[in-house]
């Protein structure tokens, strides 16, 4: 499958009359690897994902291989971009099971047969490895357990642009690195652009390829891990004094002495 | 580290694949087992309807009623009238009334994410209350409408407004469904207080009347009112259950609906829509029935969770069963006269949902 080319140009989102995000342009993102979004609370990363999966009022080019999304009705859109929220999901009586299988049936264009999509929710439990919570409840489930749950929704719907709003907030160490390793095996099986906002730099340096760091709305660092993640740039968007060094394997680790 | 990355889209093992097929099939039982439930609810209902049929305040022992309807006995022309011609109908509309308010009020709490949410905690059932008190005391109606509809139709027609006033102003807010619910308690005491005013000034004969009316009563239970349910319901159960999966889908809250293309403020009008034409029509024919819409669903979410495939067709039941359930006891508690039904639905509802709350709590 050939890799996917997102490109963002002059794009302005924001709440109301508030203006969080104005005229953003990055240079195309490429699919076929993964892309951190780094930055500090209230950056707008939150924002900029919704905006680009439509679920915010914005202005400006979003154009995907060619295809100017802008101009997709809200569920064309949604097939091509999924978005997996920051909060967790609701506490319902529902399985886990049951939950991934909406996230496929409830779309208007799921043109699948029942038949397909329990096979692709079943899957797409076993590639997270929590198969065994397939018939869990929702409601009792915990934090880590649910975030699971939600991110299974959003691979399950395998979309052209998938936007991991802090999927491993929750997530032990074991299971924030096993997660990372699927969401970048999912990336490259399908070549599909992967956009995954993550407060932890170093787990953003050891599996994405390329780093945005955002502040206040704007993109002041990109590229590579070791081009985008340096001292001056922590020291601008965290007011953190801090080290960049390499470990023994060769990935980057910050260390944080104070406050710049 | 790296050791413990899972390798996807390798051979499944042997062992893993077995794993699936087990809870594949743990999932098949659970379906099955909600389809017994709903077997088991219908067939609960049946009883429940007969016994609605052979109770009542009529010389008519029950054993001798209950040979007579199924003709192991014989019926007297006016014991056949009151049963085929009082009794059934108004069975009949209580299993349909219950129905509704159960079915609006499970809507309601999936679109507006609210437990609490139901015809009557935000304002439907007031607005209704407020039509007919208008009709009763002051004789306002709708021109045009027959006059012993006048009282429905007002009934209805606030009602229905009422829900679209909610829809209105939660719009013109842009906002979410907080709003909608506190303008929907907010319109709760704004209409309560409007029949108080009407109550105050009202003759004393007005007044018994409303209060009647007020309490909910099947006696007003029609062949033509009937009619008119069934074919509500019958039109509108297959447009909810259309919406099942989107409904479940809601229900893992509003952004993730909606990133799965789904157009949410639509799916929430429409299914207003819905709930105002079941809440206002079931409230127009039999006057204010609580708790039916509140806690049918409840009931139904504790039976077979949220899958809405299943819990909306579970709330049309348990709502229906509990209001049948109702009818029959109103009937039997004092002998000789028919207690209002609203009143009866909040006494047998409230003990067999803390029943449910409770064993529920144990299965756990
Ligand atoms: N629903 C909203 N209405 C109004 N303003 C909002 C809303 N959500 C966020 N904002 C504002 O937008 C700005 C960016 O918020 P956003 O949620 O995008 O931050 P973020 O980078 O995702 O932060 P975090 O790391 O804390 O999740 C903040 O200043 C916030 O106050
Ligand atoms: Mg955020």
């Amino acid at each position: 499958m050939s890799s996917s080319l997102l490109t963002i140009r002059d794009l302005c989102a924001g709440y109301g009359r508030r203006r969080i995000i104005e005229t953003l342009s990055v240079p195309a993102i490429e699919g076929g690897s993964v892309t951190a979004l780094l930055g500090p609370n209230a950056a707008g990363k939150t924002t900029l994902l919704r905006a680009l999966a439509g679920l915010l009022p914005m202005t400006g080019g979003l154009d995907l291989c060619g295809e100017d999304l802008t101009a997709l009705s809200v569920a064309e859109r949604a097939s091509r971009v999924t978005y997996m929220p920051q909060s967790l999901p609701q506490r319902v009586a529902l399985t886990v099971f049951e939950a991934v299988l909406a996230a496929l049936r409830a779309s208007p264009l799921a043109g699948m047969s029942p038949e397909g999509a329990r096979n692709e929710a079943m899957r797409a439990l076993e590639r997270l490895g929590i198969a065994d919570l397939a018939l869990s409840s929702l409601d009792e489930l915990s934090g880590g357990q649910r975030q699971l749950a939600s991110l299974a929704q959003a691979i399950v719907r395998s979309p052209r642009v998938l936007l991991l709003d802090e999927p491993t907030s929750a997530l032990d160490l074991n299971h924030q690195h096993k997660v990372m390793a699927l969401v970048e095996e999912v990336a490259r099986e399908r070549g599909i652009v992967a956009i995954i906002v993550l407060h932890d730099i170093a787990l953003a340096c050891r599996w994405c390829k390329r780093v945005m760091v955002f502040s206040k709305g704007a993109v002041v660092a990109d590229g590579t891990p070791e081009k985008a993640v340096t001292p001056e740039v922590l020291a601008a968007v965290y007011g953190v004094s801090a080290r960049v060094e390499r470990c023994s394997r060769g990935f980057l680790q910050v260390s944080v002495d104070g406050p710049a | 580290m790296t050791s413990r990355v899972p390798s996807a889209g390798s051979g499944q093992s042997e062992e893993a694949a077995g794993e699936a097929r087990a809870w594949i099939s743990g999932y098949d039982a659970r379906i099955r087992r909600r389809l017994v439930i709903l077997v088991l609810l219908s067939l609960a209902l049946c009883a429940s309807f007969v016994l609605d049929l052979i109770t009542g305040p009529s010389s008519m022992g029950v054993p001798h009623a209950l040979k007579g309807l199924f003709g192991l006995g014989e019926l007297s022309l006016p014991q056949r009238i009151i049963i085929f011609d009082v009794r059934v109908p108004a069975a009949i509309v209580a299993i349909l009334v219950g129905a509704a308010l159960s079915l609006a009020g499970a809507e309601m709490q999936t679109v507006l994410n609210n437990p609490l949410a139901s015809p009557f905690t935000l304002g439907v059932s007031s607005a209704a209350s407020l039509g007919a008190a208008l009709a009763l005391v002051l004789g306002i109606g709708i021109p045009g409408v027959p006059p012993d509809w006048i009282v429905s139709g007002n009934a209805f027609l606030f009602a229905f407004a009422s829900v679209l006033l909610l829809q209105g102003m939660a719009r013109a807010r842009g906002a979410g469904v907080e709003t909608l619910v506190l303008v929907g308690i907010a319109m709760v005491f704004t209409f309560n207080a409007l029949v108080a005013l009407v109550q105050f000034v009202a003759s004393q004969d007005a007044l018994q009347q409303l209060v009647f009316w007020t309490m909910g009563s099947l006696g007003r239970a029609s062949w033509n009112k009937l009619a008119i349910l069934a074919f509500l319901l019958i039109i509108l159960l297959p447009l909810s259950l259309k919406d099942a999966w989107k409904l479940t889908a809601l229900r893992l809250g509003e952004d993730r609906a909606r990133s799965f293309g789904i157009n949410v403020a639509r799916l929430r009008f429409v299914s207003l829509v819905r709930v105002s034409l079941l809440a206002g029509t079931s409230v127009a024919f039999v006057g204010t029935i609580g708790f039916i819409g509140l806690v049918g669903p409840h009931i139904a979410r504790l039976m077979v969770g949220e899958d809405h495939r299943f819990f909306l067709p579970t709330s049309v039941l348990t709502g229906a069963l509990l209001m049948s359930l109702a009818s029959a006891l109103s009937k039997v508690l004092a002998t000789g006269v028919v207690l209002p039904v609203g009143i009866m639905t909040a006494l047998i509802g409230v003990p067999f949902f803390i029943f449910l709350i409770f064993t529920s709590r144990e299965r756990t």
